[in-house]
Formats: structure tokens, sequence, C-alpha cells
């Protein structure tokens, strides 16, 4: 019965919740994010991710272009991309993204470049683990929606 | 021719005796007439002269004794009857009075003679105050030749001046022949000549102290008569003078400084004296006067009294030149002290940065590694890298840390926490050592300890850690016991506990009790001394840098409490036992998996028209969207230019993200400030920033700034802060 299915989804985002802040990918401010949904902005949560999402992408891909550039070595450029994703990961919650981008930030503060090629890997691994999970969220929850959505005519 | 019955003498055989006879009579006459007149004369010009009457009666003694001889003259040539009559009464007259006169003389005789006697006596009396008033003009000559000396003396704090002017004036005064001072040497076994009057420059004598003389002199505070032969008197070589004149000599105290009480000047507690000289010009009869002598005594107190002065004074001038010595070396070691200092501080203050950066850097990646996919061999690597690194940053945190102490400049970090859960966690992370060590750990938590509390969480834990630490690594059997209980501090008026109000504080004591090595009582006033370790094997081995006490030692004195150590001994265990100050709140944060509270007040914050700037365009979304959610309407803008275009009176408050260094965000504040000058108009400027420490917060304050939130912002966090923002219209607290 799809009332069930309702249910059923429900505990299955609970879990991928829990199981996202126990793995750390996630931390409160993500919760407070999901407060600010309601019925003046009802998809607040999902706007502000997929902002998210697209201004990370710009920026690794920029940090990619400059540490793959043999001649390079504005690390400051690389610290102020750093700074914007640490400041918008850590407005969205995500903490083990924003944690590897600070780690990555100290590397560029040495001037480390191979440090530096290493940290943007695992920022991108993060990133791109994070961006699954959201997007299987976003799919439970819309499912969620649209079977809560269903009436049966009584 | 009557005939007379008398006797007719024969005028011729007898008539030159009658011629002689006659001129006689008249001359007595004359003689006794003119007596009474002389008398009258002179009695009249003196004033003093008690017996008048006997005068009186004398001179008509007189005069009827001269009537009588004058009319004497009349009978010797024939004379008529009223002659012999005249010389009958004059005769009957002058028997009368001459009786009487006889009668009266001898009474008035004896008076007369005694006058010479008394006239003699008054003489000699006369003389004899003359000498007295000799003798007295010439003490008091003396004496004020003793006050002009004093003054002299007294007058100058030179010692040779003192002693030199003292010997000029007594030799002038006393018109001595000489004069000499004896001081005793630096032995104080033999008197050595020091100053005479008459020789320029006085020949090395000396004379040993114990000679009879000498002795006698200082035994009496009096000038005292001494042979002129005797060794001390023999200044000069004997000249052939025949007769030495007088020598007296008197001691001179020497006093030190601490023996000025006059009274007691019998009674010297120094033996120390000088011994002056004084010698009568030979070859005159003079001798030593009473008041000479006493001038002597008086001369030598004196001198006394002014060496004691100027030996103050020398005293004094020196301690006084030390001073200033010691004076300028201080200053010089301050001045070294503070540069050293200020060394120290940049250098501290360099190493901060410098070597935690790359600590950090070594401390988050090996973290990060850890917990990608690796093996065994690489992991076990991984672990002890993270471990060593962790075991580096702490170490230097603690030496940093100590320095800051050390300083007084560390100040604790006051939060809200778990006490229980503080507790739990030092236990959870000392049981993998406790655990391959086989000693049993036990908590006990007093059932009325507070659970939430409000103090430095991060510290009291180092604390704690650090004194279980101990206790483990310093026991090789036996079980560990902690015990955390309130207690009362004995210096306060004793608080309520069981009514919990807030704000009220208490003091937690722990108390880690083992039964490892103990520690020998004598040892343990240094275990609290940094660097201070007991060197036995055990503790060899187990490394550590002997700051750890010395720290928490400091942290508990931070918090206003007391740390000890007890123990019975070696071998016998010890307890380690500290009180803290903390105080109870009321409210009730938890930590751990996130639970959002269920009902969020909806406090009005309806068309509250706030500006929010941040270049960051996601956490610029979501500062809006929870301002949007409490109900404001919100303009966002992403620079500052255009916030500075944008802002007006109508908004209440702007959020400006300070994230990026640099002060050019700061500057958007003063902008603001310049462009609403009335205070009622401009907004509430409120800061959002990544970290919130001291400087960051002096930063806003400076340039300006309402208040500092940290984000990311929680939806309670901002409510609040809006609340407190509009009520009070200056944030500074909300972290």
């Amino acid at each position: 019965m799809l009332g069930l299915g309702v249910d059923r989804l429900q505990a299955d985002i609970n879990r991928l919740l829990t199981s996202l802040f126990h793995q750390g990918v996630l931390d409160e401010q993500f919760l407070q994010l999901q407060q600010l949904q309601d019925e003046t902005s009802p998809t607040f949560v999902y706007d502000v991710i997929n902002i998210y999402f697209d201004e990370s992408e710009k920026l690794l891909r920029s940090l990619r272009l400059l540490l793959m550039d043999r001649e390079f070595s504005d690390y400051k450029k690389i610290g102020l991309h750093l700074n914007q994703l640490v400041g918008s990961s850590s407005s969205i919650g995500a903490r083990r993204v924003r944690n590897v981008c600070v780690a990555f930030r100290s590397a560029s503060e040495l001037n480390n470049r191979p440090g530096c090629l290493r940290g943007l890997e695992i920022v991108e691994h993060e990133y791109h683990y994070l961006k699954n999970m959201m997007h299987e969220l976003f799919q439970l929850e819309q499912q969620r929606l649209l079977a809560a959505g269903v009436r049966y005519p009584m | 021719m009557e005939v007379c019955n008398c006797i007719e003498p024969q005028w011729p055989a007898d008539e030159l005796l009658m011629k002689y006879q006659y001129i006689s009579d008249f001359f007595i006459a004359v003689a006794y007439f003119s007596i009474p007149l002389e008398l009258i004369y002179f009695v009249k010009k003196s004033a003093v002269f008690p017996y008048r009457w006997v005068l009186v009666q004398f001179g008509a003694f007189i005069v009827l004794c001269g009537a009588t001889h004058l009319i004497n003259l009349w009978t010797f040539t024939t004379h008529s009857r009223t002659v012999a009559l005249v010389m009958t009464t004059a005769k009957v007259l002058t028997a009368v009075v001459s009786c009487a006169t006889a009668l009266m003389l001898v009474h008035i005789i004896p008076d007369l003679l005694s006058v010479k006697t008394r006239e003699l006596f008054l003489k000699n009396k006369a003389a004899e105050l003359d000498r007295e008033m000799g003798l007295i003009r010439t003490q008091e000559e003396t004496g004020r030749h003793v006050r002009m000396l004093t003054h002299e003396i007294r007058s100058t704090l030179d010692r040779h001046t003192i002693l030199k002017t003292t010997l000029v004036e007594l030799g002038r005064t006393l018109a001595l022949e000489e004069c000499a001072l004896w001081m005793p040497t630096r032995t104080g076994l033999e008197l050595q000549l020091s100053y005479t009057l008459r020789q320029q420059h006085p020949v090395e004598y000396t004379v040993p102290i114990q000679l009879p003389v000498i002795n006698q002199v200082f035994g009496t505070s009096r000038a005292v008569k001494i042979s002129p032969n005797s060794p001390v008197a023999r200044l000069r070589p004997v000249s052939g003078k025949y007769l030495l004149g007088e020598v007296v000599a008197v001691r001179v105290p020497l006093l030190h400084l601490s023996n000025f009480q006059i009274n007691d000047w019998p009674e010297l507690s120094t033996k120390r004296y000088a011994l002056m000289v004084l010698m009568l010009p030979s070859d005159s009869a003079r001798q030593w006067h009473v008041h000479e002598l006493e001038l002597v005594e008086v001369v030598a107190d004196q001198v006394a009294v002014a060496l004691s002065h100027a030996a103050i004074l020398e005293e004094s001038m020196r301690a006084r030149d030390l001073l200033m010595e010691q004076n300028v070396a201080l200053d010089i070691a301050r001045r070294e002290a503070e540069t050293a200092i200020r060394a120290r501080n940049d250098f501290l203050a360099v190493m901060n940065h410098e070597m935690r950066t790359p600590m950090h850097a070594i401390i988050a990646l090996s973290s990060l590694l850890q917990e990608t996919e690796l093996t065994p061999e690489q992991r076990l690597m991984v672990e002890t890298v993270l471990k060593s690194s962790s075991l580096l940053a702490t170490l230097m945190n603690d030496v940093l840390d100590l320095s800051r102490l050390e300083d007084g400049s560390l100040q604790l970090e006051l939060g809200t926490f778990n006490l229980h859960t503080l507790f739990r966690e030092v236990l959870n992370l000392i049981k993998p050592i406790a655990v391959v060590k086989k000693l049993p750990i036990t908590l006990n938590l007093a059932p009325d300890l507070p659970e939430f509390v409000v103090g430095d969480e991060k510290r009291l834990m180092q604390i704690i850690l650090n004194i279980v630490g101990n206790a483990v690594k310093f026991s090789k059997q036996g079980s560990i016991s902690v015990t955390a209980l309130v207690t009362k501090s004995d210096n306060r008026a004793p608080p309520d506990f069981f009514v919990v109000p807030t704000g009220s504080h208490f003091y937690l004591r722990v108390k880690v009790k083992d039964l490892g090595a103990g520690i020998n009582p004598q040892d343990i006033p240094k275990l609290f001394t940094k660097f201070a370790q007991t060197q036995s094997l055990a503790t060899r081995s187990s490394g550590g840098s002997g700051l750890g006490l010395a720290i928490s030692k400091r942290f508990v004195n931070l918090m206003e409490g007391n740390i000890w150590i007890e123990s019975e001994g070696v071998g016998k265990g010890c307890t380690a036992i500290f009180d803290v100050k903390l105080a109870i709140s009321n409210e009730s944060k938890q930590s751990g998996i996130p639970k959002v509270p269920a009902n969020p007040q909806h406090v009005n914050f309806a068309g509250l028209k706030v500006l929010v700037m941040d270049e960051n365009g996601v956490s610029r979304m979501v500062t809006k969207g929870l301002l949007v959610h409490l109900g404001c309407e919100v303009t966002t803008v992403s620079s500052n230019e255009e916030c500075l275009r944008v802002v007006s009176h109508e908004h209440r408050v702007v959020f400006m993200d300070v994230c990026t260094p640099g002060v050019e965000n700061y500057q958007i504040a003063l902008r603001i400030h310049e462009k609403f000058t009335k205070r009622h108009q401009r907004p509430l400027l409120v800061a959002l920033t990544g970290n919130t420490d001291k400087s960051t917060k002096e930063k806003c304050m400076s340039f300006g700034l309402d208040g500092v939130l940290l984000k990311p912002v929680s939806l309670d966090n901002m409510r609040n802060v809006l609340s407190d923002l509009l009520e009070h219209r200056v944030l500074y607290e909300a972290m």
C-alpha cells in the first residue's frame, strides 16, 4: 500500500540521514537548513544545495586548472578559493568536505604543491561522495512527497 | 682799797713764773675754746655721728674748762668779788659737767673702739668678695670659651677639623703649652699620637694601651692629673726645662652610632677611648684649678659627641653612595630583563604560529589518511605518525601555555559543558592504557554533582587527564579510583547546594587514588615545580617533560582552587586531590547526535528590514533563508560597494560576512558610520565570522560593529541574537 510506502520512505530517509551524521559527512547545520524550509520556501534546502553544488564545482574546476599548470605559483588564489569552499560547506553543514578543505588550505599555506594536489584529490573525492548522497536523499524525498500527495478518494 | 681774802702772791719775786702761767692759761683757754668749734664744724660736716649728746657734753665740758682757765687770768691780780663768784660758778659747773662726761665716757668708749674692729672686718670681707668675683669672672670666661669651643666643634662634621679645633681652642683658653690626642689603633692594642697642638707633623709615636697610667685615666670619666714623665706626656724631646708643667689627661669616649642615650653616659657599652693630654707651661707656677679640670671634662664629652656625629655622617654618606650604585645596577638589570622578556615574547609569538601550522597540517592529513583504505602495516605506521605528532603538538602547547600562564596572560575560556560526560570521556581515553597495564579504574561521581556546569572544559579535562594519567603511569599494580564530589570551601559563606539557582558557584573536588609507587613525602613539594621529576627507574622510561603537574597546578590556581598530593611513603600509593571552582548552569545543552528543539518560539520580527552582505553565494542564501524564516524582510548584496549603495535608514540590521582575511570588510563598517551620523538612524552592524578569538572581537569593536556572530549560525542563535540586539542595541556574547 502506498500509505505504508510513505512510512517506509520516511524511514529510509531517516536512516540515510542518521548514517550521514554518523559518518560525519553532515552536521547539525544541515538540520538548521531543514528547519528553514517551510510553507514560504518549500524547496529551500533543495535550492541551497543546488547552488552549493554549482559553486563548488566551479571552484573545484578552477582549482584543478591552477594546479595542473606546471608554472603555477599563485598559492594565494588557491587559498581564496578554498576560503569560499570552506565558507559554503560550513553554511550547509557539509562537515567532511569542510575539514578536508581546511587540510588542503594548510598545505597551500605551506606552498606545498604535491600536498595541494593530493588535497585537491581528497576534496574532490569527498565532494562527489556528498553529491551522490544528496542526490539519493532528494530522490527519496521526492518519492515521499509523491507518495504523501496521493489521496484515496473516500 | 679793799683787802681780799686770797692769799696774795708776792709780785716782784715770782713775776716771771706768773707771766708764764698767765700765758699758758691764755693759750689753754684758746685751745679749749677752739676744740668745740672744730668739733661742731666737723660734726656738722659729717652726716652720721650717733653720739651728739656726748659731743654736746664734751663741748660743754671743754667750754667750761676754758672759761675757768680764762677767768683764772683775772685772778692773778687783785680781783673783785664778782670775778671770784664767776670763777666759782664756772668751776662748779665744770666739775659737774666733767663728772658727768667721765661717767658717760665709760659707756661710750668701748663702742667707739669697736668701730675700728668693725671697719677692719668689713675691709676683710670686701677683699674676700673681690677675690671671689675675680674667680667667678674667670669661670664665666672659661664658660664662654667652652661654649665657643663647642660651637666650633659642632659646626663642622669633619673629624679632622673637630679635633684640631678642640686642641687649638683648649690651648688658647687654658694657655697650655702642649695639647695632644692619642687615638686607639685598629688593633685596639696601642694608642697612637694623632694630633698635637704645637708640632706640625707629629712623629708616629705609639704606646701600648695597657699602661697603668692609661688604665687609670680610662677608668674614670674625670680629668686626672698624671706625671709629666709618663710616656703619654713626653711628647717633646726634653729640652732642659727645669720644671715641667703639670699634666692632665682625660678620656674621650669613641661612641658607636647606637650609643646615644645621654642618661647612660657612664655605662658605655663600647670601651674604646681616645686620650687627651694637656700640659701647662713649664717653669710657671701654675696649677690646675678645679674649674679648669671641669672645663676639660666638658670639652672631652662634647668632642665625643661631635666625633660620633661625624661618624654617622660618614656612614650615611657611604650608605647613600652604595645605594646609588645599587640603583644603577638594578636599573641596568631591569632593562636587561625587559629586553629578555620582549625577546622571549617575540620568539614565542613567532614560534606559536610557525610551529603550529605545520603541526596542524601533519595531524589533519594523518587523520584523513587514517580514514582511507590502508594495509595493516600502513595503518600501524599512520597511527604511529598520528600519535607522535599529537604528542608533539601537546608538548608544544604545554610549553607555550606554560609561558603564557607564567606571564599571567592566559585566560580561561568559559563555557557550559556536561561534567559527567567529561569524566566519562577522560576515563575512556585512559582505559586502553590501564587495561594494558592491568590496572582497574573506577569512577565515582557523587549523587549531588551537578551535570551541567560553566567552566573551562578543555583545561579541566587537561587537569584530570594529567592527574589520572600520572596515576596510571606510575602504578605497576593495584587499582585506581577517581572520585568526584562537591565540597564547601572553607573561607566562604556556604552557598545553598540543594537549590540550584543560576550562577551559583560550587567547588568540585576530584580525588585520584592509586596503589602504586607512592612518593616520598619529602619529594612532594618538588612535584609541582617545572621540569623536575623524581628520578626513579620507573619514571625514566615513561617520558614526559615534567611539565604536566606544573601546568595543572597553574590551571587549578586560575580556577581559584587548590591541588595537593598525599602519600604515606614509597610503595604505599598516593592520592592526588584538587578543588576547582565552577558555576552551575541552568541551561541543558546536549551534544552528540543533534536533536533540534521541538518548539521554536516565534518572536515577532515581522517586517524587520535587514541587509545581508556576503560574497559567498551559498552562505548568503543560507543566511537569507534563516532571516526570512524568522520573518524579516531581507535584502542581499554581494560586495562592499553594493552594500554602501543599498543601505538606508530603513534597514535596522546589517549582517556582513568578514570571513575573508583583510581589513576591507571592516572598512565598510566605518563607511556606514560616516553615512549615518545620527545614532538612531544607523542600522546595527553585525559581523559573521568563522573564528571568534579575542583579536577578532577586538577588531570588530574597534571598527564600530555592534556584534559578532559565529558562522554557521543556528536558527535559535539567530533568533536570540536578533531579539537581544534589538533590545539592547549591542551584543558581544553570542558565540
